[in-house]
């Protein structure tokens, strides 16, 4: 008699599989990072503000620094920006701007109206840098720490629920955050 | 006169509106048959990481065409396939390889299936070989005996 039930019991251990599969599949629009805990690319890029200034990985080294991909067509860096210059404010850590793809002039306009929250912006026009980060669509920020490895990646724009979920407990406690 | 004037413009106009897209897909040479061969190749073989379901040499996005130009680059400085694809995958893992190579990570993924049709092969197997004993000693108890009068001598003697 019990045989009979097999096959019914076989179907609702497949259905609770696909449900789970179904509930617990990784958003496809997020890509883990294979470069979490790996040292950041170094770089030496022009200065968005100034060409003849470049923004170098080095000059970052022994400071934690956000590395946030933008550009002025994006528009979840438009939803991002906000909470951009709230983290700015907050001089919990610096943020380092990736201008990705974007046009110099439009670029700057952008930022005079809706200020401008990074301490060094590079410029990557033609989108190569962005590739040796792994990235593949605005915004997106890196958590880089002093040691020049990447600790964190966050794809989309940063909510004030994010900072104080994924960014603050990676951050060192104290006020030495652009120190030792 | 007027009328034939504003038509070559107006189709002027679509055809300028039209040539940045003839320029979207692949379109570039290398100097090499054997190294367009292998250009053509590698962006096949390539997930383009915003259309997720298209190649590298498909996607009309433009960080695809930032990609087949890295690419290119590498191919003309001299980079071997191999190097090629390493640049990418320590960047964008093995997600971005549209058949990931046999490593412990993918171990599963390629297993699965031949697990599962072994299972399936050997769970049939032993079926079939049970239902054949079974109906060799002739007490199935599955089925109510067949006596629909045509069963030969033997089977009640």
């Amino acid at each position: 008699m019990i045989r009979y039930f097999i096959p019914v019991a076989l179907f609702a251990v497949l259905l609770v599989l696909l449900a789970l599969g179904i509930d617990q599949a990784p958003r496809k629009d997020l890509v883990p990072s294979p470069l979490i805990g790996k040292p950041a690319p170094s770089f030496s890029l022009p200065s968005l503000s100034d060409p003849s200034k470049p923004v170098t990985s080095t000059a970052l080294r022994g400071h934690w620094y956000l590395f946030n991909v933008w550009g002025t067509w994006c528009v979840s860096c438009h939803i991002e920006e906000p909470e951009l210059l709230a983290i700015a404010r907050t001089g919990r850590v610096p943020l380092i701007g990736l201008d990705w793809k974007d046009s110099r002039r439009q670029a700057i306009a952008y930022l005079q109206a809706k200020g401008n929250p990074y301490q060094q912006i590079a410029f990557d026009p033609g989108g190569l840098e962005a590739i040796h980060w792994g990235v593949y669509g605005a915004p997106e920020t890196f958590l880089v720490n002093p040691q020049g490895i990447i600790v964190y990646k966050y794809i989309g724009p940063i909510t004030p629920g994010a900072w104080a979920r994924d960014f603050l407990p990676r951050l060192p406690a104290t006020d030495a955050v652009s120190g030792s | 006169m007027m009328r034939a004037a504003l038509r070559s413009g107006v189709l002027a106009a679509v055809l300028l509106l039209a040539a940045p897209f003839a320029h979207a897909i692949a379109p570039t040479r290398m100097p090499t048959p054997a190294l367009e061969a292998r250009y053509e190749r590698l962006i096949h073989g390539f997930r383009c990481m915003q259309c997720q379901d298209e190649s590298l040499a498909n996607s009309p996005v433009s960080l695809a065409a930032d990609m087949r130009r890295q690419i290119r680059q590498m191919l003309l400085a001299g980079a071997t396939d191999q190097q090629i694809r390493d640049f990418f995958v320590s960047r964008y893992g093995y997600f971005i390889l549209f058949k990931p190579p046999f490593v412990l990570k993918t171990a599963w993924l390629w297993l699965t299936p031949v697990v599962l049709l072994a299972t399936g092969a050997v769970s049939a197997a032993w079926v079939i070989r049970r239902r054949a004993a079974l109906s060799a000693r002739g007490d199935n108890d599955e089925d109510e005996p067949l006596d629909d009068g045509l069963a030969g001598p033997g089977k009640h003697t």
